[in-house]
């Protein structure tokens, strides 16, 4: 098994004929991702063509689902038109939908989230700005390089997109049942909760990896999570404890405000939860290694 | 972008949100004119991006323009936390009959806005928050309903303000809520929001965040870009349109791509760094995930160009990009620096194609550039070159 991604999950993309949607449709496709269709209102009912094979477009999410069974769609559209593009995918009732968009403006993400929660959360939204999922051998949904590790038995969850592929090179050795970039915006759909309560039920994970940075207090949350709910052992990593306070580092959310949500109050709440966390990615990647069987 | 309370009353006043007229003004001299157009008493404020100025000495009482001259002048120059006030707000005095406290921000933890309001303002809400934390009312807002007259009676009711001003209070509420959805803030605060003798409900203080990320509907906001306070360092790499922020003393210039994994090199190489003379990161520079030799050769200007910099660690992780691609970037980029680059780099490469990458610096040669293996072996050899440069 794996998490909220499998090889049968049929997958989307809003904004396939855009550049980034056309390169890293070609990579799903090569990754092995049962890619079925594509979303531009302007080119319905046009194919194209991805690495030789030919990709139906659709006018609009619901006809996409409606003729393929989708039930991902990943969404590459620019920040003007990301709002909207989720909004559909919502309201057509898809299962996932995985928002790679960088820059989208935080009341666009507030809007769609409050949509989507007033939709009875039936579909899940795994970023904005964020490097998508990846069961490897299996599917990926997003942009994260399918050659740096194969399958296995760690379940990895991280706000950052490199540290997320540098983590899963690291344990290349072991393998990952399921790696997920969940973003660093202030405002993201699925959180390390939701992807820690995930791994706990999956039995194929056997270890979990948590990445998180300085901002906002998700890693302190997800330490109370932890102690409450996961029986299987998790490694920490905590990114910005030389970040100034007050400077905003690339990713909107990475922004300390007093005392709460630096990295060291996050450091000391997962340990306190019984998280062992590393200095640096290396040694964490140490400490994960020799948890697993 | 954080604006000066200046900035925020402005952007209050085009919203309808009640405030005190002034002036701002660089001299002293402007001061006392600005003070006499008003007239009578007046109030000169530093205008600073940060909090905590009246106790700094940063806001002055003056009773004639003579005097706001004076204050004035004693205020231009000061360092209120490391922020040199450069221009004041000289404004009307008002006279307070009560101080409230209001905000709307963002609300990471439920995904959503909250409003916060209390009839106990002018102190530090971190204050109030800690101490007596139930007189401060927290009301979540949904994003697609906001703020109307109803549910701002609602959070004036939580917060206590008096019934005299339930109402005008109520108004005040709404149109800061349209400030806060308008112009794409994430914190609209007034701190204090006071109550006049005549129960008027006036802004008498303003901080707003905006959201960079909305700057596209918003042209209005590239004019509150304050570009004197800014670093020169940093300005420079904006002009690049580079990721770029300085920080103090530092010795390791950083370039990596991706701002998890370059925050991650920071702390690496402070971490490093204890072992060899307490050497620092000296900057955080994330080139993105293409690293093109372009990108990496004005990384690599700014960086150079920073005087506190002693040696640089390049880590860059290949993932979308591969390490041959980033390797060749390294070596044309110092190609183009040519004699400009004078300081050794300590390149780390890992990911996809990386033994190719390797091979491309080892055939290159550079007598500045050592590859290390590992993120760690490689930060702490930028330490040791940093401290043995600074020796």
């Amino acid at each position: 098994m794996s998490i909220f991604l499998n090889e049968n999950s049929k997958v989307i993309v809003q904004g396939l004929t855009g550049s980034e949607g056309m390169k890293h449709g070609r990579k799903m496709l090569a990754a092995g991702t049962q890619l079925v269709g594509g979303v531009n209102a302007r080119k319905a009912g046009t194919q194209v063509d991805v690495d030789g094979t030919s990709v139906n477009v659709y006018g609009g999410v619901e006809e996409a689902m409606k003729e393929t069974g989708a039930d991902v769609s990943v969404i590459f559209v620019p920040p003007k038109f990301a709002k909207d593009a989720v909004v559909e995918a919502v309201d057509a009732g898809i299962g996932l939908a995985v928002v790679i968009t960088e820059g989208i403006p935080v009341h666009d993400s507030a809007w769609f989230w409050a949509h989507a929660t007033a939709n009875g959360n039936r579909t899940r939204i795994i970023g904005p700005n964020c490097p998508g999922i990846i069961s490897p051998g299996k599917s990926l949904a997003g942009i994260i390089p399918a050659n740096i590790s194969g399958p296995g038995k760690m379940g990895l969850v991280s706000k950052s997109g490199t540290l997320t592929y540098q983590m899963m090179y690291e344990l290349r050795d072991i393998g990952f049942s399921t790696g997920i970039g969940i973003g660093g915006d202030p405002i993201i759909g699925t959180t390390h909760i939701d992807a820690l309560e995930a791994f706990q039920n999956d039995p194929e994970t056997e270890a979990i990896v948590m990445i998180g940075e300085i901002g906002g207090d998700a890693e302190e949350r997800a330490a109370d999570y932890i102690k409450a709910n996961v029986t299987k052992p998790v490694v920490g990593y905590v990114a910005g404890f030389t970040a100034p306070e007050g400077t905003t580092m690339g990713h909107a959310g990475a922004i300390v405000s007093g005392s709460a949500g630096t990295a060291q109050a996050k450091k000391e709440a997962l340990e306190a939860a019984g998280v062992k966390v590393g200095k640096t990615p290396t040694e964490t990647a140490d400490l994960a290694r020799s948890l697993v069987s | 972008m954080d604006l000066y309370e200046y900035q925020a009353k402005d952007l209050f006043a085009a919203h309808g949100v009640p405030v005190l007229p002034g002036r701002t003004v660089d001299t002293a001299s402007d001061a006392e004119t600005a003070a006499g157009e008003i007239g009578g008493a007046v109030v000169v404020k530093a205008q600073v991006k940060t909090g905590g100025r009246g106790k700094a000495g940063g806001v002055k009482l003056a009773k004639d323009p003579a005097e706001a001259q004076e204050k004035a002048q004693a205020i231009l120059g000061l360092d209120i936390k490391g922020h040199v006030v450069h221009r004041v707000l000289v404004t009307e005095a008002s006279d307070i009959a009560e101080e409230y406290y209001f905000s709307f921000l963002l609300d990471r933890s439920n995904r959503t806005f909250l409003a916060m309001c209390s009839a106990e303002g002018g102190m530090e809400i971190e204050e109030l928050a800690v101490e007596r934390p139930e007189a401060l009312a927290r009301v979540p807002i949904d994003a697609i309903t906001g703020v109307d007259k109803a549910k701002a009676q609602e959070i004036v009711a939580k917060g206590n303000l008096p019934a005299e001003v339930a109402d005008e209070a109520a108004d005040v509420i709404v149109k800061l809520w349209d400030t806060f959805v308008g112009e794409d803030a994430t914190l609209v605060e007034v701190n204090p929001l006071v109550r006049d003798p005549q129960d008027r409900v006036i802004a008498l203080d303003g901080k707003v965040t905006l959201d960079e990320n909305a700057d596209f509907r918003h042209e209005a906001h590239a004019a509150l870009v304050d570009e004197r306070t800014e670093n020169p360092l940093e300005a420079k790499a904006k002009a690049k349109g580079l990721n770029y922020v300085k920080l103090d003393d530092g010795q390791v210039g950083i370039i990596g791509n991706g701002a998890g994994l370059v925050m991650s090199t920071l702390d690496v190489v402070a971490y490093a760094g204890e072992a060899h003379g307490g050497m620092k990161p000296a900057n955080f520079l994330d080139i993105g995930g293409g690293a093109s030799a372009e990108v990496m050769a004005a990384g690599l200007d700014v960086i150079l160009g920073d005087d506190d910099v002693r040696s640089v660690f390049v880590n860059v992780f290949g993932g979308i990009t591969a390490c041959d691609a980033v390797a060749n970037g390294i070596v044309e980029a110092l190609k183009i620096l040519g004699d400009d680059a004078t300081k050794p780099l300590v390149v780390r490469l890992d990911g996809n194609n990386v033994e190719e990458g390797r091979r491309i610096l080892a055939e290159a040669n550079h007598p500045l550039v050592t590859v290390v293996g590992t993120m760690d072996d490689a930060a702490a050899k930028a330490a040791e070159l940093a401290a043995k440069a600074g020796a």
